[in-house]
Parts: structure tokens; sequence; C-alpha cells
């Protein structure tokens, strides 16, 4: 799965349901104080978070297409790098990532970075 | 040397895994130890992965045996078969069998193994419910399997499929039953699951996926499995192949440590310094193995640790996965998820079934799926295991380690791969053999010589591109086809090409056409995905499922997504016709949702804009309940047919005009188009509903309908075109019918009406829906049967449930947070 910073407090990983509640290439919302997440889960299984909100105009990157590990934003097609947040191409712009990680089928976000 | 002078080596379990550690150590330092071996299993140690051919009748146990009896007399071997240890004492350092038997160690190799995991579903005690894991339990299957009765597998993994594949060629009816979507999807990628479903399937066994299993029925014996969604599939065998846990038990309770196996260092040492922990039984740097080779690689640990060297160490390093069922190939190895950082070089054949997808990072190769040829397996995990930096050799490598540089693929493989009797030409009937023979016996040089001699896209001009290719695949580099334009990165293809293809190759889903047609990516990309998706729809009504994640968002949740992120709901309003009652369930819906805004639409509707995502399923069960239904304002379908009052009330009116707006609504609402569609009717040629800049319009007359199309009055203006004049409702109704029909299976994805008439010809079109009326009412027809499948409301399935998770969030974690 993705990679992260091994040291984080243990207490602000939130396990926010399981990877099958997902759709495949697909996303669901997670809201949370500091806004609203988007987790993501690719055709391989592959989970990941970002805010859900588009470096170009904000709009709500979990209702575009996912496809290979990128969404494209359902406002005005930018496409999104899942992994990094940065938007691919032309388009210049980056929206933070959220940690994820999947334990024995669920997904734990952490939300020490919403702080 | 005396027995007492040697060294007390005690074994629990004799699997692969100490199999080949005291091979390793009878060759390394023979006569340091005197071993003892308990085995439950009464026999010796035998390959128990050959345990599939022995199913299937392609082998004999004979012939999987590792080690004979005569091998443990050879090496002073006490072996106890059949006897089961179920007792360690660690302090008196002796481990005591079900029978009493004792036996004292110096050092204790743990190698218990696994065991199949069993789902605790009502009935899975019930006589005829097996697991796949020892001799015994092929035993057992070939004893049901002479009935040639019905077989269920719980589990499409590789044990799972092996164990199908087996009981098939053993002449019983199979069933494979898998929780997940694709088949061995730890393994595999969803491409090469679905080519291995295809195989699978082809040998007679059939698969359900994402069938979760609720119960297995029967009195004494098992005769049926029930799915959670009601399927009962017939069973006398049932052969649970879900996974394997650790065999862990006696050694937790000797009080050593034990995770979900039992926890060794990289020595192989548990937390008793005199005790070893071998195989599948063992947990190394927080994983259990389930695979031979890195199990042979623990072995060979604890025989150099045992003969005194301890310097020796177990690393884990990749595993690769084959499965062995005759006639089918696959390999995988190393890591294909999907990742940031990672790349992917995609490889397909579709001619000879073959899928290879290598993963790479920082230019290493770090996963590897192949199906259909494994032959370069080895030379892509020998890359991937020693973490070789390929970049040198990137633009080849997935050729494989024969093929060199300019051996490129040949973008009309696809074409050349069809039948001689694959139909190239839809409108004039023209197969590919008698293109290809007119193209070499008349020396034809160029597409208006073929179009000339054959017709072959001589009509609607949508079998071009292809008609190319073949010119390009007789002529060779004499003939360049005019570059028609790649539908995206992710092929080579051109729209055109790819509707006729998924046609003509009887394509009937997004992997099966992405495997035939040699896509260059695993599973497309936001621009083909859409459009494979409609194409699919169109062509296939009935028979292809939708693909919702295939779809923008607006379509996907039947609303209008708006820039705040809110929606818009537009509701249906017949040819523009409503009722009090309608209006006042608008308004009630808006006073009890707080809609912030609602106006009349330019296309003779309300919108209610605004709506939060969450309320848009109770917002479409109110408007339900007043008869109001999705007005697919958000998709390429049918929009709105704009009326006027005509003959009802209109002094000017000449016919009906309301009326057939109404009908022309009712009957082709729900249709998914390539593009938009909207329509009008007119009572007079005053043509106050503005039907002359439609895609579709009806001027009404005396005499009559005249039917217009082509319109445009958005990024373009364009006044419409001529299509004909007819007498009747029914005729006016059919002639718009076949129109749309025409241009459902001929319109490039996103192309308007008018931009694919003037692609396509204006004359052409009036010629095939006016003068042929043969191919009128068949296309009439195709529209009808189609709409069996897509006048169900949106809205009403939503409300009642469907895709649930679209409405709602995954977590909400704020009033939680706010607390704390
Ligand atoms: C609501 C409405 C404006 C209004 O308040 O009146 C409207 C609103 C939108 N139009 Fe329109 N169009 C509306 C009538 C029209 C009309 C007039 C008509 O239908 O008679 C036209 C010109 C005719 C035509 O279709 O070309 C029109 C030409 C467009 C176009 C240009 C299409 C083209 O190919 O030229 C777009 C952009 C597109 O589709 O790519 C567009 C796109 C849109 C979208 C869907 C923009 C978008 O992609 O989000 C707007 C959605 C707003 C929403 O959420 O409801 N809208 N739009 C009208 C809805 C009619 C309905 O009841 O369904
Ligand atoms: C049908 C099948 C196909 C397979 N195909 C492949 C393949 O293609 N490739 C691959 O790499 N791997 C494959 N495997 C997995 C592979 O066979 C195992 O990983 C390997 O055999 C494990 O070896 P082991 O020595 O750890 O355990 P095992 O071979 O399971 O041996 C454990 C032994 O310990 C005995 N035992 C358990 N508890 C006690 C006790 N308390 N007292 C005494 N004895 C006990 C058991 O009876 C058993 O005989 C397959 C497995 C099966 C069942
Ligand atoms: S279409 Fe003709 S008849 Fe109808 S309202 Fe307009 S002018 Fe009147
Ligand atoms: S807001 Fe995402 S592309 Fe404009």
């Amino acid at each position: 799965m993705n990679a992260h910073a091994l040291v984080r407090p243990a207490a602000v990983w939130r396990d926010v349901g399981a990877v099958t509640d997902v759709p495949l290439r697909g996303a669901r919302v997670v809201k949370t104080p500091a806004g609203c997440v988007a987790v993501f889960r690719t055709s391989e299984d592959t989970i990941f978070a970002l805010h859900d909100r588009c470096p170009h105009k904000g709009g709500p990157l979990s209702q575009g297409i996912v496809h290979g590990t990128s969404v494209t934003c359902p406002l005005h097609n930018w496409v999104i790098n899942l992994g990094t947040g940065k938007a691919e191409g032309a388009d210049e712009g980056s929206v933070p990532t959220v940690a994820a990680e999947v334990r024995d089928g669920r997904i734990w976000l952490s939300l020490s970075e919403l702080r | 040397m005396s027995a007492a002078t040697l060294q007390r080596l005690v074994v629990i379990g004799n699997g692969m895994a100490p199999g080949r550690a005291l091979e390793r150590l009878f060759e390394t330092s023979p006569g340091i130890y005197a071993v003892t071996i308990f085995n439950a299993e009464p026999r010796v140690n035998y390959d128990r992965i050959m345990l599939s051919p022995v199913l299937a009748g392609e082998k004999t146990f004979d012939e999987i045996v590792i080690h004979g009896d005569g091998w443990y007399i050879e090496h002073n071997v006490m072996l106890y078969k059949g006897m089961k240890v179920v007792k360690i004492d660690r302090a008196a350092r002796t481990v005591t069998a079900e029978n009493g038997t004792t036996a004292e160690y110096d050092k204790l190799i743990i190698a218990t193994g696994s065991q199949p995991i069993i789902i605790p579903v009502p009935g899975h005690n019930l006589a005829g419910v097996l697991t796949y894991r020892d001799l015994d339990d092929v035993h057992a299957m070939l004893l049901v399997a002479k009935s040639r009765g019905n077989a269920v597998v719980i589990g499409g993994g590789l044990l799972g499929l092996e164990a199908a594949a087996g009981l098939r060629d053993q002449g019983m009816n199979v069933t494979v039953v898998h929780l997940m979507p694709t088949l061995m999807e730890r393994q595999l990628d969803p491409t090469a699951g679905h080519l291995l479903r295809k195989a699978i399937e082809s040998r007679g066994i059939n698969v359900v996926t994402k069938a979760n299993t609720k119960a297995i029925l029967g009195e004494k014996r098992v005769c049926a499995v029930l799915l959670e969604d009601g399927t009962e599939i017939p069973a006398d065998l049932v052969v649970m192949a879900v996974g394997i846990r650790p065999n862990a038990a006696l050694a937790k309770d000797a009080g050593i440590t034990v995770n979900r196996g039992i926890v060794v260092d990289a020595t192989m040492h548990t937390s008793d310094p005199d005790v070893f922990a071998v195989g599948e039984c063992a947990e190394a740097f927080g994983q259990a193995y389930g695979l031979v080779a890195p199990l042979y690689e623990m072995a060979n640990v604890v025989a150099a640790q045992l003969s005194g060297d301890k310097g020796a160490a177990f690393a884990p390093s990749a595993t690769a996965t084959k499965l062995k069922v005759t006639g089918i190939h696959l390999f995988s190895a190393g890591d294909f998820a999907d990742g940031a950082d990672r790349e992917e070089v995609v490889f397909r054949d579709a001619a000879r079934g073959v899928y290879e997808r290598i993963v790479l990072k920082d230019n290493k190769v770090i996963g590897i799926v192949l199906y259909g040829d494994v032959a370069d397996g080895a030379w892509f995990f020998d890359l991937l295991r020693r973490g070789t930096d390929i970049t040198a050799m990137r633009d080849t490598l997935i050729f494989g380690p024969t093929v060199q540089a300019g051996a490129a693929m040949d973008p009309s493989a696809a074409v050349a791969a069809l039948a001689d009797d694959a139909e190239i030409c839809g409108c004039n009937g023209i197969p590919k053999g008698k293109i290809c023979k007119a193209i070499t016996d008349k020396k034809l040089k160029s597409l208006a010589e073929v179009r000339a001699h054959t017709k072959a896209s001589a009509s609607c001009g949508t079998c071009t591109g292809l008609v190319e290719k073949l010119l390009h695949l007789q002529l060779g580099d004499a003939y360049h086809p005019s570059a028609s334009q790649a539908m995206c990165t992710c092929t080579t293809l051109s729209h055109d090409d790819v509707r006729r293809l998924i046609v003509a190759k009887e394509l009937k889903s997004i992997p099966a056409l992405m495997q035939s047609l040699e896509w260059k990516s695993s599973g497309g990309c936001a621009k083909c995905r859409p459009a494979l998706n409609y194409y699919l729809l169109a062509t296939w009504p009935g028979e292809y499922v939708d693909d919702n994640q295939s779809r923008y968002i607006n379509e996907r949740v039947h609303a209008n997504i708006q820039r705040d992120g809110t929606y818009s709901v537009v509701p249906r309003m017949w040819g523009g016709m409503t009722t009090a009652n309608e209006l006042r369930a608008i308004a009630d819906v808006v006073d009890k949702f707080a809609i912030p805004a609602v106006k009349v639409t330019g296309g003779q509707r309300i919108d209610m804009l605004g709506i939060k995502k969450e309320d848009l399923p109770a917002v479409w069960s109110d408007l339900n309940a007043a008869g109001l239904v999705s007005g697919h304002a958000y998709g390429k379908a049918l929009r709105t047919v704009k009326t006027c009052v005509g003959k009802e009330w209109c002094r000017f009116g000449t016919q009906d005009s309301t009326g057939l707006g109404v009908r022309i609504e009712k009957f082709m609402w729900g249709s998914w188009t390539p593009a938009k569609v909207k329509m009008a009717v007119s009572g007079c040629p005053r043509n106050c509903a503005e039907a002359t800049c439609k895609d579709v319009g009806v001027i009404c007359v005396d005499s009559g309908y005249d039917i217009v199309f082509a319109g445009a009055a958005g990024l373009d203006i364009k006044g419409t075109e001529a299509l004909g004049h007819v007498a009747t409702q029914d005729d006016a109704l059919e002639v718009i019918v076949a129109l749309v029909q025409l241009y459902r299976e001929q319109g490039r994805y996103l192309e308007r009406i008018y931009k694919w008439a003037a692609r396509v010809g204006i004359d052409t079109i009036r010629k095939q829906i006016m003068e042929d009326v043969e191919r009128r009412k068949a296309l009439f027809e195709r529209f009808v049967y189609a709409q069996k499948f897509s006048q169900e409301d949106p809205w009403a399935q939503r409300a009642a449930g469907k895709d649930a998770h679209e409405f709602r969030p995954l977590a909400d974690l704020t009033p939680l947070q706010a607390a704390e």
C-alpha cells in the first residue's frame, strides 16, 4: 500500500470502514472537522485518501472517474494523481494527501494531518 | 558412532519444509543427530503441491512421494506415522503423542504446517463438506466424484481452482463460488482474472463471483449450497478452499510466543532457544508463508543452524505463483498494486490470448502478471529478485529476453485476426474476405477504389478505418492509411474501429474488449471508459451490464453536479406539460429540503438547484410519489421534447403537437445515446417550439408532419436539414425512432447528431431512413428491444436503495471529533 512516515501518534488513526464499502474504481467521502476527505479504491484494491477539493476550483474529487492511480475531476477534467495529490499533465496545483492504511480489510486514516 | 553421543532432534510434522531441512542436515552434517519424527498423517513425506495432478488423475501417489520408507531407514530416522503430538513439555524437554508415545529432545522442530479455514456457516459440518489439504482429502473427493454428481468449490483462489479443475476432470459438474469480483484476486490483476475466468468456464466449470455463501444445506449429507442472494446450487460435494491458518495451537499451549503463526527470528528460533519452527506454521518478519519456495529457504536456515552455522539467516524474498491446471498458463509475482510512483508496461496479443503486465518502480521490476504465455516468467522474476535496473531495455522489456529492439507491435493485428467472414461493412453486408479478395484480384490501391468495387465503407463510412487497415494488411507499406484519430492514448484504434470490432468480434465487456483489441493500459482512462461503456450498452442491450464506475458523476448519481458540489434535479415534464399536483409536489420538496433555487429551464421544465447529495434519494422518493420521474438532464440520453400548445388550443395549430411530443418522449425516454438528444414538435411553421434548431424536430402541417434533424443551437448555430414528410403520427414516430437508433449505432461518443450527420452525409441518412423501409423497420425494432432494458426510472431505483453507497459518506467523524 501507500508508503508513509512510520512515526505517528497512534490515537489519531481512525477506522473509517471496510475496503469493500468503497466501490472498485470509485470513491467515498469521510466527513471530518477539517473538511471532507475522499477515500479512493483503485482496480487493484489500493486505497488512497486526499482532501476532497480539486486544486483547480475546489471540485469534489470523490465524484470523479478513477482510472489507474488517478482521478479526473468532475468539474473541469483536471487529472489528479492519487498518490501525490499533484495535478498531472499541463495543469499545476496539488491537494494534500491523507495517510491511509488497510489492516485486515478495514481502512484506517491518519487524521493528524487534518488538524 | 554410538547413539548415546548423538543429540536428540525431534520433529513435529513431516511436511515439505522439515523434509527439506533434514535432507540438508544429513548432507552437510551427517551423524550429529538422532532424529524422531511425529506425523499426524499416516504416511511418508510427499510433494503436497502435486496433489492436484493426483486429483486430476494425471499422477499417482507413488509418483509424488519425496522420501520413501527406505530414506528414513537409511538415515536412522524414527518416523511415527499417524501420530499426532498433543503436548510439548518444555521443562521436561519432551513431546507426547495422542497415544501416549513420548520422546525426549535436545532440539525440537515444530513443522505443523497450516490448517484450511472452514467458514462456520450453518451446515459446514455435514458429511460431504471437505477441505483440500492432504491425500485423505483427495481420496475422499475421488470417492464422491465416482457419482459424477455436482460439486461446489467455495473459493476461487489457487487451491479452489485446482480442486475444481480436478473434479471436473473426474466427470463432476462443478461450480466455483467466489466472494470477490475476479478469480485469484490476490495473485492476479482484474484483466488476468477475467481471462482466467473465461478459460475456467470454457472447461465447463461454472463460476459465480461476488457470491457470499450463506449456508450449506442437507440433512445428514450435503445437498446444496445457499448463497446470500438466495441462489441454491445443488451439491453432492462441497470443497472449502478459502484460505489457510498457521497451525500454532500446540506451540501456544506450550507457552511459545505465537502471533498469527509461531513467531521466529531470522535464525528460525522461536522464543525458546531450543525450539525451531519451520514451514507454514512459522511467522517470520510478521508474515506467514504459504508457498514452498520461502519455506525451503527457511528449511535451509534451520539445517545450517543445526549444523552449527550461527550466522545462517532467513531473508524473505518475493514469491511467484503458478496455477497447476493443465492448459492454463499464468504466472504472477511481486506487488502489482497501483501506486503513484509506479509505471506499468502492458502487452496484449489477442490472437494468442496473451496478457502481460509488468509493474515498474524506480526503473525496477516490482510486479509481474503473465497470462497465456509464461515463457518469460522466470526471466522477469529474476529481474525482480535481483532488482535489476531496466532503464537500458525499457522499450523492449515487455517482449522478453529474446526479442530485441525493432520488434514493435503491429497495430493492425486486431483486424488481421478477424475471420474471413467477419462483417466489415455493416451497411452493405461486406465480409472481410470479400474485401481482401477484391484488393488482391483487382489490384486495388486506394480507399476510393475499394469503395467503387465492393461498396464497403461507401455508405455510412463508419468502417473506413477498418477498410484502410485491410488495405494496409494486403499492400503493406505501399499503403498509408489516412491517420484516423485514436480514441485516446490507450489504443491506436479510432472510435469507429472500436464500434465495428465490438460487433464483429462480439465483444461484450470492457475487460474482454481491452484484451481483444490490445489496449495499452491495464484499465483504460477517463476518456475511453465512458465511451466503451456506452458502445457496449448500445450494442448489447440486455446482455451488457452497465459499469457505473465508467460513467461521469452526473450519470452515475442521476443528477447534475454544481460548482459547489451540490446537485440539481430536473424531473420530466412530458412535452412541457404539468399539473397542479406535480407543481405542488415540487413546491413541497423545495420547502422540505430547503432547496435554495428553483428555475424554469430553457427546456420547458423545472430545475431545483443546490440539493445536498445525501438528500437526493429522499427528494426523488417524494417526487416519485407525485408521479415525477428523472428528466435525464444529466445524461447522454434523451433530454427534452419541447412542444407548443398546438391544435388543442392555438388558432393556427394544424396537428396535436403537444400530444405527439408527449408520445415521443414517453416512447424514447431512458435510452442512452452518444451525446444528448433534444427534440421539439411545433404545431405549425411559426415554430414556437423552436423545432428547426433541435437534434430532431417536427413541424406539423395540414397534410401531416415534416421531420427535420441535425440542427444546433448551442456551441454552434445551425438550422435543421429536412429528413422527410409523413402522413401520420405513427409514421412520424417510426421515422424519428429509426433515425435516433441509427445515430445510437453509428455516433461517436460525445458527437451530437448534427456532427454525426455531417460526417456520414445527410443524403446517406435520408436514404437509409426514408427510402429503405425494411432497414427503417429493423432500426425501429432494435430501439424497441433496447428500451425494454432502459425504461425504468433511475430515481425510483435509487430511492428504493440502489447504489446507496453513492449518497452516504463512508464515515462521519465530525461529531465525534468535535466532542474530543
Ligand atoms: C438548466 C439549463 C439552463 C436553464 O436554466 O434553462 C441548462 C443547463 C446546463 N446546460 Fe444547457 N441547459 C439548458 C438548456 C440548453 C439549451 C436549450 C434547450 O435545451 O432547448 C441548449 C441549446 C441547445 C443544445 O442542446 O445545443 C443548451 C446547450 C448546452 C450546451 C452546448 C451543447 C452543444 O453541443 O452545443 C452544453 C455543454 C455540453 O453539453 O457539453 C450545455 C450544458 C449544460 C449544463 C449541463 C452544464 C454542465 O455540464 O453542468 C448545465 C446544467 C445545469 C444544471 O445543473 O441543471 N447546455 N442547454 C437548461 C436545461 C434544459 C432542460 O430542461 O433539460
Ligand atoms: C493442493 C495444494 C496445492 C498446492 N500448490 C502449491 C504450489 O503450486 N506451489 C507452492 O509453492 N505451494 C503449493 N501449495 C502449498 C504447499 O504445499 C505448502 O506450502 C507446503 O506443503 C507447506 O509445507 P509445511 O511443511 O509447512 O506443512 P505441511 O506440508 O502442511 O505439513 C504439515 C504436516 O504436519 C502434520 N501435523 C500437523 N499437526 C501435527 C501434530 N500436532 N503432530 C504431528 N503432525 C502434525 C500434518 O498432518 C502435515 O502432514 C499447495 C498446497 C496444496 C494443499
Ligand atoms: S406552433 Fe403555431 S400553432 Fe402552435 S403556438 Fe406556435 S404559432 Fe401557434
Ligand atoms: S475544479 Fe477540478 S477541474 Fe476545475
